[in-house]
């Protein structure tokens, strides 16, 4: 802690000011890690995806190791939003971190009825999973196009006053025109980003690793992919990005930020080391530190891009 | 604030809370991850590994029922497990701080924990889950193990002599030779009934037999078991008929430990209704009749 206490690590998220940038990823984070955690220290808290229908989750195996990660196909279960205001709020209430509360709904239309009732107080924020397939678009998930993105965000955005974070998903072609979607229809930041689609097969059985087939990967082994992501979307938008993906140390938190991140979620690593996000709240104090930056926010964007350096568009293009 | 939760009675409660809005200053970790100095890993049998390490306080404090995630080395030849590997408690001695696991080795984890000597360090995580409830009103148990369940249900022994409950081991294995605690139930007073399927003994009609005449006896008051769902069955049967309550250990695929992930969840059947719960979080040693196989 006395490493801490000369680095400013605060950071804005829209209107929410955050003790420091680290949070936990939506659905790797419960009450359960309060036994090994002290949320006090956390930027935030982020509940696992809450539904209004009551939802069992997917067959097992729900989750397949790979070198650097893990898929998972989780499903999503959900007890529903009374269990979650009388059950799960009061569980953070004590703490003083402000609490995001993850929605995902079917429509637009049940998107926004969800934040609506869940803008309660306790509720610090809304991240809206946008990543869940889409039942009005043939299931296609709201963050794989720009208009449906747009769509719901509209809807979200008329419903709640609290802050809006749209968690997108990387298995789009697109995703700056989808974060810039987002920011036209009054998105207070975006979370890139949701886990990567894939599968893996069993070579035993000849059948596929989850009980779903598919999963999303997540992991060490989609850091690079994620860090890129983030690069080209906060170049893109105007708005904060919450970095998403692979996020197991300080410096790799660290890479983030300069990438153009305003704050990270760490998930799969709390897996491997439960302790982790308080490792990389003290890691990054540390490097501010010994680099003589005052505030943790001096790190946002600050990639060094010489002129000559810029990408190379035609390769970096979506469509390549 | 609500720490890992513990339901064993004999639990003492937990201190009252401190100042009420010096919660920073409050809280404490209840399960740590900690490098853990392994003491010895050696084969015990044809399958089956022991290993003991020496750990700090918390770890120590583990119950009977309880289990370690296990971040386990990589083996000889590559791939590195990604996530902890689960690993029911074996055994425990507070006062020397030192954990006790039985390991078969099975895949990428336990052929990196073979490799273990002594003087290395493993990352132990723990202790997780709810364990055994020893009721103080017992007076005998039963406890009917197979494959990995007779490592789990071992603690039960030292935990229940400590009790002055008696307890009779139903220990069943494929051979003779691939048994184990038979000798840890023993020395800690119990009767030990071993059963195998190379001597036609432990089958479903012959383990209901024996565990008839123990309740024909007085001695189960209740069953505890672990490993075997066929056996598990045997005594949701037996349970029901004779009115007796028990408690069973339940295995399943886990990633986090915690309750975080819903990796690990299992159907229960509570009062006729079919709940999902974690294994890891909720349980993993559940009210026997609300197990399902």
């Amino acid at each position: 802690m006395s490493e801490t206490r000369d680095i400013d690590m605060s950071v804005r998220i829209g209107g929410l000011t955050l003790r420091n940038p680290v949070m936990p990823a939506s659905g790797t984070f419960a009450e359960g890690l309060e036994s090994v955690i002290d949320f006090n220290r956390l930027g935030a808290m982020v509940t696992k995806t809450i539904t209004r229908e009551l939802r069992a989750g997917n067959p097992l195996p729900r989750v397949v190791e790979q070198p650097g990660g893990m898929i998972n196909a989780i499903g999503i279960p959900s007890k529903g939003v009374p269990y979650f205001i009388e059950r799960t709020l009061p569980c953070y209430t004590p703490y003083d971190t402000p609490l995001v509360v993850s929605i995902s709904a079917p429509t637009a239309e049940g998107f926004a009825s969800l934040a609506a009732e869940l803008s309660i107080p306790g509720v610090a924020a809304i991240e809206a999973n946008i990543s869940c397939p889409n039942i009005e678009e043939d299931g296609k998930a709201f963050a794989m196009r720009a208009e449906s993105t747009e769509n719901v965000t509209r809807h979200l955005r008329a419903a709640t006053n609290l802050p809006l974070w749209m968690k997108l998903t990387p298995n789009t072609g697109d995703m700056p025109e989808v974060a810039r979607a987002a920011e036209a229809a009054g998105a207070d930041a975006v979370v890139v980003a949701n886990t990567i689609l894939s599968m893996a097969i069993d070579l035993k059985t000849f059948k596929p690793c989850l009980g779903n087939i598919m999963g999303g990967l997540s992991g060490p082994a989609v850091k690079p992919i994620v860090l890129r992501h983030v690069f080209q979307c906060a170049r893109a938008v105007g708005i904060p990005v919450i970095g998403c993906g692979g996020i197991s140390c300080a410096d790799d938190a660290a890479e983030y930020l300069l990438a153009g991140a305003s704050a990270v979620q760490v998930g799969t690593a709390t897996f491997v080391k439960p302790a982790v996000m308080v490792d990389i709240i003290d890691g990054l104090a540390t490097f501010c530190q010994r680099r003589d930056i005052p505030r943790v926010a001096d790190l946002i964007g600050a990639t060094v891009i010489e002129e000559a350096d810029e990408p190379d568009v035609s390769w970096l293009s979506p469509a390549s | 604030m609500a720490v890992h939760r513990d339901l064993s009675p004999e639990t003492p409660p937990p201190p009252p809370p401190a100042e009420e809005d010096d919660s920073h200053a409050r809280w404490k970790a209840s399960v740590v991850s900690e490098l853990a100095r392994v003491v010895d890993n050696r084969a015990i049998n044809a399958e089956y590994r022991h290993l003991v390490a020496d750990c700090g306080e918390e770890s120590a404090q583990a119950r009977p029922g309880q289990f370690f995630q296990l971040l386990c080395p990589q083996p000889p030849g590559g791939g590195q497990p990604f996530l902890r590997r689960p690993m029911s408690l074996y055994g425990v001695d507070p006062e020397k701080r030192r954990v006790e696991f039985l390991y078969k080795v099975a895949g990428l984890g336990t052929r990196g924990l073979e490799t273990l000597r002594a003087g290395d360090r493993l990352d132990i995580m723990g202790p997780l889950g709810q364990g055994f409830r020893l009721n103080a009103d017992c007076r005998h148990i039963v406890a009917v193990g197979r494959g990995a369940g007779l490592a789990t249900l071992a603690p039960l022994a030292k935990a229940a002599e400590a009790r002055g409950i008696g307890v009779t081991a139903i220990l069943s294995a494929r051979r003779p030779d691939l048994l184990v605690s038979v000798e840890l139930f023993r020395h800690h007073g119990a009767e030990v009934i071993t059963v195998t399927d190379s001597q036609s003994t432990s089958g479903p009609a012959n383990v209901e037999r024996l565990l008839r005449r123990l309740i024909a006896e007085g001695r189960c008051d209740a069953f505890f078991t672990c490993g075997s769902s066929r056996l598990m069955g045997v005594q949701q049967r037996l349970a029901r008929e004779f009115d007796l309550p028990g408690q069973v250990a339940m295995e399943q695929q886990m990633a986090c430990g915690i309750g975080l992930c819903h990796c690990c969840v299992r159907d229960f059947n509570v009062n006729g209704e079919i709940v999902s719960r974690r294994v890891c979080w909720d349980g993993p040693v559940f009210d026997l009749m609300e197990a399902l196989p």
